[in-house]
């Protein structure tokens, strides 16, 4: 039985290892956390606000070209589609609702790729509430869309110069933010990592995913369930909404994508549990990439969003357990996929996710059998980098 | 043997003046020369701060300390070598300061023997929940004599205070305010009312005051509430003007000398 224990523990990884000037606050979120996402008012609110305005459920496409291409019945489940264009506004819809019932007033939150940082930004404005959004000078090179994004939107996006300049530095500055300011403020960690409730909070909000999948797929099949599910991991919250409700169904193969960068042994990597090892990373027990002396090693993605070190402790237990299966892409194999999906079925995806489509044939699956794809971002903010690929490649 | 720690505990119960610096800074082999001049010129007792690649706990000057302390080449056991070579020349107490994931990699159980076969007397790992100390250290912390120590704040309950306390073999480390270390703000009357809070609680194990603790000012303020107060980031903004860092380390104490002869005067 794959589930939370009550000190947030997933078989050996997960906790809250974080130091005393966080753990009144951690404390707070952890007691009240359950409390407050079942109340039926919470739940109203949420739902509503998932439909109406992030414009939920999102569709389950059968790609039939793709299907084709494969030899097996293909599903994407279109969370591009969805408001400010990724997953991660269904956890950021949720953890606002809760830093409101909290009566925090203040709102901060890290960004890789700056899908969260948006859809950060988008709830604050909707809410009325300031937003600084914590973003390594790096990826705000590599993802100024979202940069000029979240500025339209009302919220600070505070550049991060310290180590590889990513999203694992952006991650220590917001959390240096809480302990400045620990009364007013609410983090809203934007993956299934960091200290108990976070991982399991956000893997709930994300759960929505999973959720729909069984209606849709039931509608579609007749089946509620696939033989797998593919979703790209970098802290993966993707990956966890969509596994959720399969989690204990051992018929599902669950696929988590890593990024292999320039390749696993290139020393250029960020595929976390192929090169990672037990430790702590951001308040959390889980696998990460370290020297042998325990410093963290600085990762590396062209995706901004998979560039991280770690992996959130559910992820890290399916796969030391064999429940789920990781597979690496590297980035050049995303970008083929990338366009391989844009010219195949005239959907651009985000470069995140662009690596679970390259796992396709790397999943083991059979022919005729189910399977559905994660479609987690759209790939606007990364035309940047698809352009230089045009011109430089000629593709 | 006697813990250095207790015994000075044991002995001196007011205005204890404690430097923490990061090992490795500025350049890798100061550390043995930095700890002897501190001693020398009368600091009670210093933390050795191992430096790690995400000190969340840190504002900037011990990040870009740690940083520079890793590219230096620093690690576990050359900071066990250096304490070893400190052992040679002095007896003053050692903390040792540095957060849990190197410690993990290194082995819990061989990190503990490792820092009592140098000489190590104390430690602090911000990052340690209470409950996995309890799980995992404690015991074999206790039979090697090493002292812990914890960390509290403004937000700590008072529950949780007498629960830390009953835990803590060290002293209780009195985190001034909410911020990451570095702050320079001077010492503000919210914090003196923590301060007083915590007094009136009347605590068995010493309490030192520690974070935005910069010079003889603070240092004389956070006397009248605690037994001590623990200079940091200051220290290591005085390192990295420094040509001479043991010479800098030897002329950081006198300041506060004064104020503590004062303090004892008055």
């Amino acid at each position: 039985m794959i589930a939370i224990d009550e000190r947030g523990y997933y078989g050996e990884f997960g906790g809250a290892f974080v130091p005393e000037m966080l753990y009144a606050n951690i404390e707070e979120l952890r007691s009240r956390y359950l409390d407050i996402i079942q109340e039926p008012a919470f739940q109203r609110d949420f739902r509503q606000l998932l439909r109406d305005y992030a414009g939920r459920p999102t569709p389950l496409y059968l790609a039939q070209r793709l299907s084709e291409r494969y030899g097996f019945v293909i599903f994407l489940k279109r969370e591009d589609l969805l408001h400010t264009g990724a997953h991660k506004v269904n956890n950021t819809i949720g953890q606002i609702l809760v830093a409101k019932r909290l009566g925090k007033t203040r709102i901060i939150a890290e960004t890789g790729a700056g899908q969260h940082g948006v859809a950060t930004a988008t709830v604050c404005a909707l809410m009325g509430m300031p937003c600084v959004v914590y973003m390594g000078e790096v990826d705000m090179a590599r993802q100024a869309p979202n940069v000029a994004r979240m500025r339209m939107l009302g919220a600070e996006v505070r550049p991060v110069t310290s180590g590889s300049r990513t999203l694992k530095d952006a991650t220590n500055e917001a959390i240096r933010d809480w302990i400045n300011h620990p009364e007013d403020t609410h983090y809203i960690i934007g993956s299934v990592v960091g200290p108990h409730p976070f991982p399991d909070m956000v893997a709930r909000f994300q759960s929505v995913i999973s959720e729909e999948i069984q209606e849709q797929l039931d509608a579609h099949t007749g089946r509620s369930w696939p033989d797998a599910i593919l979703a790209c991991v970098g802290g993966g919250s993707n990956a966890a909404g969509a596994f959720y409700h399969y989690l204990n169904d051992n018929r599902v193969k669950l696929v988590a994508v890593e990024a292999a960068g320039k390749g696993i042994h290139t020393g250029h990597s960020a595929a976390t549990s192929a090169l990672g090892a037990k430790g702590i990373i951001h308040g959390s027990r889980t696998l990460l990439m370290q020297t042998p002396d325990g410093q963290i090693i600085e990762p590396y993605s062209i995706s901004a969003g998979l560039d991280y070190p770690g992996i959130g402790p559910l992820h890290a237990h399916l796969i030391r357990t064999g429940r789920a299966m990781a597979v690496p892409i590297t980035d050049e194999e995303a970008l083929e996929a990338a366009f391989f999906l844009a010219r195949t079925e005239g959907i651009i995806p985000a470069l995140e996710t662009a690596h679970t489509f390259a796992a396709l044939d790397r999943a083991g699956v059979e022919p005729g059998q189910t399977v559905v794809v994660n479609l987690s971002g759209r790939g606007d903010k990364d035309l940047g980098t698809y352009m230089q690929v045009i011109e430089q490649q000629g593709w | 043997m006697t813990n250095r720690l207790d015994q000075l505990f044991a002995e001196k119960k007011q205005r204890l003046l404690s430097i923490y610096f990061t090992a490795g800074y500025p350049h890798l082999h100061d550390t043995v020369s930095i700890a002897l001049a501190l001693a020398e010129a009368g600091a009670d007792f210093i933390e050795l701060g191992m430096p790690y690649s995400d000190p969340l706990a840190d504002g900037p000057t011990i990040q870009a300390s740690s940083e520079q302390a890793i590219a230096n080449g620093m690690t576990m056991d050359y900071l066990f070598e250096q304490v070893h070579q400190i052992r040679q020349h002095s007896q003053i107490p050692i903390v040792w300061m540095g957060y849990l994931n190197p410690v993990m990699q290194y082995g819990e159980q061989r990190f503990l023997q490792h820092c009592a076969d140098a000489g190590v007397d104390g430690l602090i790992i911000p990052d340690l929940p209470l409950h996995e100390y309890e799980a995992h250290f404690m015991k074999p912390a206790q039979a090697l004599g090493l002292a812990f120590s914890f960390l509290i704040t403004p937000q700590t309950p008072e529950t949780r205070i007498r629960y830390i306390e009953q835990l803590c073999t060290g002293f209780i480390y009195m985190v001034s305010s909410y911020a990451v270390t570095g702050g320079q703000g001077g010492i503000q009357p919210e914090q003196i009312a923590y301060f007083e809070r915590v007094q009136a609680m009347q605590l068995v194990r010493p309490r030192l005051i520690g974070f935005g603790i910069s010079g003889p000012a603070d240092f004389a303020i956070a006397c009248r509430y605690a037994q001590g107060a623990i200079i940091g980031s200051a220290f290591i903004r005085a390192l990295s003007n420094a040509s001479d860092a043991a010479r800098a380390a030897a002329d950081f104490i006198p300041p506060f000398n004064a104020v503590r002869q004062q303090a004892a005067g008055g």
